[in-house]
């Protein structure tokens, strides 16, 4: 490839972003006016188009392996903060834009079946539109931190999918308990998320500070220069690990990710399973560097990562809703991710990244099929019976109302098989290479993790093999589904592709060619690559066999029956009740955090607001003082001074006249006696004067 | 006959004094005329005398004038009472004071 060609190809990497951004416009104008297939045809294919670019870069890159840098445009520049807009293409975040648009485009098509449907069962047409605009603003919102050249960028691309992410999760913001529990649950991933985003603040000031730059090339450079102290640096990825534990669902900042079901499943799937989540694992991977010279703080993060995949393993187990299985599922696979970069095994999370972003798609897709049939075979059974009684309180999502789908719904059942023997690492499956080596780096550098990480593999395949038997074995127990049916083909060709990657993908990074390993080491730097240790690989699958088969002794032999209790819940008795109720986290978080906080937000209303500043001051100082002032003045100054006066005017006058009006007596003599005396007068004046 | 000046002034004088009291005093209207032709003829009176003492006529040329003013006088105010005794039926005085104030 010639640089001419490689320099037009790479100019169009900003189409990455431009191209869903255009989507979104267009779609909000007209949108509405031109129908529901425009909106979804435009929307799937701004994004397909923006993954053909995207394949361009990966082209480029693939002759020329050194980082490119294509500007877009100038942001800030004051002083010495220099924070321009321009995408950085290098090999990782090739893969990542790959990745994400790949799978988004997929979910795109799949939405575009799904939500037809989702609008009439919610009975609201006119949302279709938006759900694709939110989509497309996402995936450039990804685009954006994926290619972002400085910390600021990333983070801009990072509050953006935050955003996205709150838009889509209370996307039906009218519904749920009391008709707004959607709504909280948007409100609740946004605050946790903010909370995260405060430790990539911190981190980003810092950075600046003892850097001087944001710029990921300048902390590098600074970083080989030896130039900051260890201490900063430490400090710096602890923060950073804060916004990765909100942005990832790490522990303690999991909590929204499980309400988070309450968006549609498209959403689950790509962004709570596929790309948002990941987006922290791709952040600490980008600053790579940083985290190296810091390997305390690395340790702190593989640590949690391997905490939280056990515990949301644990969790997983006792769960009911399809949905929140799969849920705690990626936040453990998450920690799994965590935990690989974490010590060190960069490419070993990202592998893992994007084999579970396969398969977790293809698992929520599929999970979002099994609904989509559920709710269908619940209309259709209600309107079956003639007294037309709609019950309200059927939940589409609890696993206790499928069973026996396998017959009901086949395709949907292989893909979602092939999708949890994935994820419960079964070989030759990508799960299994993927997860394998981040087992075999674990078990060389921090012991501890690893056997974490591989009792939460056991719990997966057990927890896996518990939701596969009691959605599509044993006998249907409801009639919603006995009369579940199959979906159209514009759901069920995504997830086809999808089963596809989930069962090939493992040969991005197979042992021995390790293709990835050295895509990677481009902007990673030297990698150590461990050798294939047969051992843990023998070990995992092992265990993972040893699961599944526990999940049929239980669930399989004698499949659980309408209205039979969990068989686990007379086996562990209180820690399956532990399990079901999540541990609680919620709960505690409520009593220390929440009730406090609404306790001081109460107080600074009601208290000091209120009852100090309006009722106090304003009604009782500020008016009653006016109201004396004015009373002085209308009542003491201007009625008794300012009044009398004119009064007492007008009352001399009055007493003037009274006096004058006496000579007026009417009698003639009087007057005549007048006239004599005035004679008397005039007489008298000439004579004497 | 040489009466003294003097003495004619002051039954002019007299005259008149008794003229004006009697203006001021009675209440019955065609009194207070005859007293107000009293006072006139007091000062026709005091005319002459100065014509006799100077032996000038003018004198009693102005008396001829103020005898006819007189005349004149007392027709209208007849007049006047007879109009107001129609309605009053009565010529006091002091019954005409509704123009008081």
């Amino acid at each position: 490839m010639t640089s001419e060609t490689a320099h037009v190809m790479s100019s169009l990497a900003p189409l990455i972003i431009f191209l869903p951004l255009a989507g979104l416009l267009i779609n909000i104008a007209f949108g509405r006016r031109l129908g529901e297939r425009f909106t979804g045809v435009l929307a799937s294919s701004a994004v397909g188009l923006a993954f053909v670019v995207s394949v361009l870069q990966f082209v480029v890159l693939q002759a020329e392996h050194e980082a490119l840098q294509v500007p877009i445009a100038d942001w800030i520049s004051i002083g010495t903060l220099d924070v321009p807009w321009t995408m950085r293409l290098d090999t990782l975040s090739v893969a990542m834009m790959m990745m994400v648009t790949g799978v988004s485009t997929l979910i795109h098509i799949y939405a575009i079946g799904y939500m037809h449907s989702d609008v009439r069962f919610h009975e609201d047409e006119g949302r279709y539109t938006r759900f694709f605009v939110f989509f497309n603003l996402f995936v450039a919102a990804m685009m954006i931190l994926v290619s972002a050249d400085n910390m600021l960028m990333m983070f801009v691309g990072w509050e953006g999918v935050g955003l996205c992410s709150y838009l889509l999760i209370g996307f039906w913001y009218d519904f749920g308990e009391d008709g707004i529990a959607n709504a909280i649950a948007g409100k609740k991933a946004f605050i946790v998320n903010r909370i995260g985003d405060f430790g990539f603040l911190m981190a980003m000031f810092f950075t600046f500070w003892h850097f001087g730059s944001l710029q990921f090339d300048d902390i590098s450079a600074a970083l080989q220069a030896g130039s900051v102290e260890t201490g900063v640096i430490a400090v710096i990825a602890l923060f950073l690990l804060l916004g990765v534990t909100g942005k990832s669902a790490q522990i303690p900042l999991f909590v929204w990710l499980p309400d988070a079901m309450a968006g549609p499943t498209p959403v689950s799937a790509l962004i709570h399973a596929a790309t948002m989540v990941t987006a922290g694992v791709f952040m600490v991977t980008r600053n790579a560097a940083i985290f190296n010279l810091a390997p305390g703080s690395a340790n702190v993060v593989a640590w949690i990562g391997a905490a939280t995949a056990l515990f949301a393993a644990t969790i997983a187990v006792g769960q009911f809703d399809i949905k929140k299985v799969l849920a705690y599922s990626t936040i453990s696979q998450l920690g799994f991710m965590v935990a690989a970069v974490g010590i060190g095994a960069y490419v070993a999370g990202m592998f893992h990244l994007i084999t579970h972003a396969f398969f977790k798609a293809l698992l929520f897709l599929s999970a979002g099929s099994v609904i989509q049939g559920i709710e269908h075979g619940h209309h259709h059974a209600a309107h079956g019976h003639s007294d037309g009684h709609e019950d309200h309180g059927f939940d589409p999502n609890d696993m206790r109302n499928m069973g026996g789908l396998r017959k009901k719904m086949p395709t949907t059942y292989r893909v979602y098989l092939v999708g949890a023997l994935a994820l419960a690492g079964l070989p030759p499956l990508a799960g299994f290479f993927s997860k394998d080596e981040i087992l075999a780096d674990a078990s060389h550098v921090n012991f501890g993790v690893y056997l974490l990480l591989a009792i939460a593999a056991v719990f997966t395949a057990f927890y896996m093999g518990r939701q596969i038997l009691m959605v599509f074995f044993g006998d249907t127990r409801t009639e919603a589904a006995e009369h579940a049916p199959e979906n159209p083909k514009v759901m069920t060709i995504p997830l086809v592709i999808l089963a596809a990657g989930a069962v090939f993908m493992g040969a991005l990074n197979l042992p021995g060619i390790h293709s990835l390993t050295h895509w990677m080491e481009h902007t990673l730097g030297h990698l150590h690559v461990p050798e294939f240790n047969v051992t843990v690989a023998l070990i995992s699958t092992v265990l993972a066999l040893l699961a599944i088969g526990l999940a049929w002794l239980l669930y399989g032999r004698k499949p659980m029956t309408k209205g039979q209790p969990d068989p686990l819940r007379k086996i562990l008795g209180p820690v399956f009740v532990g399990m079901e109720h999540k541990w609680w986290v919620d709960e505690l978080y409520e009593l220390l955090f929440i009730k406090t906080y609404n306790w001081l937000a109460a107080f600074f209303a009601d208290t000091i607001d209120w009852r100090f500043w309006h009722d106090w001051f304003h009604d009782s100082v500020l008016v009653r003082s006016f109201k004396t002032l004015t009373g002085f003045l209308a009542q003491g100054f201007d009625l008794r001074v300012i009044d009398a006066g004119f009064n007492a005017l007008a009352k001399t006058a009055g007493a003037a006249s009274k006096g004058l009006r006496k000579l007026q007596t009417g009698y003639v003599r009087t007057y005549a006696l007048s006239v004599f005396v005035g004679v008397l007068l005039v007489l008298s004046y000439f004579l004497f004067a | 006959m040489n009466i003294p000046v003097n003495y004619l002034l002051v039954l002019a004088g007299i005259l008149f004094t008794i003229g004006v009291l009697g203006v001021l005093i009675r209440r019955n209207a065609i009194v207070v005329f005859m007293s107000i032709e009293l006072m006139l003829n007091a000062a026709n009176m005091v005319f002459i005398t100065f014509a006799r003492a100077f032996q000038n006529l003018d004198g009693q040329v102005i008396v001829f004038f103020l005898i006819a003013a007189a005349a004149a006088e007392v027709a209208i105010g007849l007049a006047l009472m007879v109009t107001i005794f129609r309605t009053k039926k009565s010529i006091d005085i002091d019954e005409v004071k509704t123009l008081s104030g």
